[in-house]
């Protein structure tokens, strides 16, 4: 398999090599595959009887080793969402549903496989990243597992629960006093400098290509079909690029059937340059400085930023915003309809998914996914203050009984 | 006024190397301007078809993003730091 790199913008090609960006004209590079080789090759039948992890779409990959953590990755549920359905008015909903995802509860696990699979080929010690908090918790896991020292920057004001989850593994934190936008500009600095492989810098290229796992796990669970609709939240908006890659790869090896997939991305209303973007039909992105809950989100001057705008445009989606109050009851809806409880970024993409159907940009009798990608567990401090214990008492039936009494409705 | 310009790897090829350099100018439009005269070629590739940058390239005065400030336009003086940086993906 061809492990080429080549520009998005210029088309001039690369060997396989840490390297995110085209000398020549500064575009980004990207891999890609060789599909002439795999059609006929690659069948539904082959996927199928492989291991339920995201590498059983490997000759989609950049890779020619799994790593050590990477055996159980992926697969998530694609979950049948009737409750959160009959409460928008809609036929046929699903949740895929990477709040679950090993190892750390994000579906950066799957980019970072990839990328660690490669640092490990390409011979890096330390392996790093910028993160709003998943990719950090993604790659402090992976790297521990794979024996690699790490150097992961943070914004300082980053949830707790994600700091705590990046340093168990005995992570190189640093947090860094300003937003992630910074924190990435010190990080691609540090990058220049020491030769590291840096999952959103120079192994960028491959990184991304994880997420497309995501969007071929949609595909083969809603029985080898393309969905009508795919609601995806964004920050630096590469993953709702990959998932638009995920449907073409499948339709040009004949795994799906050629059909529309309208991809719609969401953001929050304090971050949301995309989604500007598209609304106000502009061709530039302008930065913002972002002001919201949804810190895994905040990023004011997203790289795929045009890529991302450019999936909407062209597959019939749009973009939608939502305020930090719509963000958290939408972490609510989903957690009263479907007993799943998504982070801030999950609240973001249901209240955007919401107002998509309430206003009837996406009929109700097509069907629609959710892109579920982050655990609430780790975004507890956004919700504690809008949820309360049903009543405190004391260990005394007679206290039970009047509580029960008095509770009216809520136990019918 | 001379001001410190950083220079990422991707552009090195021009400057003999370094990755500092010294340019003159009061806006970020006549730093750039005076790279070119100095390494020819150094924005040949920098500027998209409607004369702004291209959407990968970040310029930085001091610590801030031009995009906040007033594009290629943006003042500079002396002892600011000029930092040119390809943009990056994460999350």
């Amino acid at each position: 398999m061809a492990e080429d790199l080549k520009c998005r913008e210029c088309g001039k090609a690369y060997s396989a090599q840490p390297a995110a960006m085209c000398e020549e004209c500064f575009g980004p590079l990207e891999f890609n595959v060789d599909y002439s080789q795999l059609a006929g090759i690659l069948t539904r039948e082959k996927i199928a009887q492989r291991a339920k992890n995201m590498w059983r779409y490997r000759e989609l990959l950049p890779i020619t080793n799994v790593p050590a953590p990477g055996a159980s990755i992926g697969f998530t549920p694609l979950v049948v969402a009737n409750n959160l359905a009959k409460h928008w008015g809609v036929q046929e909903l699903y949740i895929k549903n990477d709040a679950v995802n090993f190892p750390s509860l994000s579906f950066k696990d799957r980019v970072v496989s990839v990328a660690i699979a490669k640092a490990i080929d390409f011979g890096f010690k330390v392996v790093g990243c910028a993160s709003t908090g998943n990719l950090a918790n993604a790659v402090a896991a992976q790297a521990a597992a794979c024996r690699l020292k790490t150097c992961i920057l943070i914004p300082s004001d980053l949830e707790p629960a994600k700091i705590t989850g990046t340093l168990i593994y005995g992570a190189n934190l640093i947090a860094v006093t300003g937003n992630y936008d910074e924190v990435n500009r010190l990080c691609t600095q540090i990058a220049e400098r020491y030769q590291w492989g840096f999952v959103n810098v120079n192994l960028r290229p491959y990184y991304a290509e994880g997420s497309k796992t995501y969007g071929f796990e949609i595909l083969e669970q809603l029985g080898w079909k393309t969905p009508q609709h795919i609601i995806v939240p964004m920050a630096g908006g590469s993953l709702i690029t990959k998932i638009q890659k995920a449907v073409q790869e499948f339709q040009k090896l004949g795994l799906i059937e050629q059909s529309p997939c309208r991809i719609y991305g969401a953001q929050a209303e304090g971050c949301a340059p995309i989604v500007n973007m598209v609304k106000q039909g502009l061709d530039r992105l302008r930065p913002v400085k972002p002001n919201t809950i949804a810190k895994s989100l905040a990023i004011g001057n997203p790289a795929d930023g045009i890529y991302a705008a450019r999936v909407m445009r062209q597959s019939g989606g749009t973009g939608e915003s939502a305020t930090d109050d719509e963000i958290v009851a939408g972490i609510r809806l989903l957690a009263t309809t479907e007993g799943i409880f998504t982070e801030t970024a999950g609240g973001v993409m249901i209240a955007a998914a919401e107002k998509l159907i309430r206003s009837g940009k996406i009929p109700p009798d097509e069907s629609i996914v959710l892109s579920i990608t982050g655990n609430g567990l780790k975004t507890q401090d956004a919700i504690t203050g809008s949820v309360k214990i049903t009543a405190t008492i004391k260990p005394t039936f007679q206290d039970f009984q009047r509580t029960y009494e008095q509770g009216g409705e809520a136990w019918q | 006024m001379a001001v410190a310009v950083l220079i990422p790897t991707v552009l090195r090829k021009h400057t003999a190397g370094k990755d500092q350099v010294a340019a003159q100018g009061a806006s970020v439009r006549e730093i750039l301007r005076d790279l070119e005269t100095q390494f020819r070629g150094f924005t040949q590739n920098l500027y998209a078809e409607d004369g702004d940058l291209k959407p990968f390239i970040n310029i930085y005065v001091n610590e801030e993003d031009i995009r906040f400030l007033q594009d290629l336009d943006t003042p500079v003086q002396s002892n600011d730091t000029v930092t040119i940086l390809p943009a990056i993906a994460g999350g």
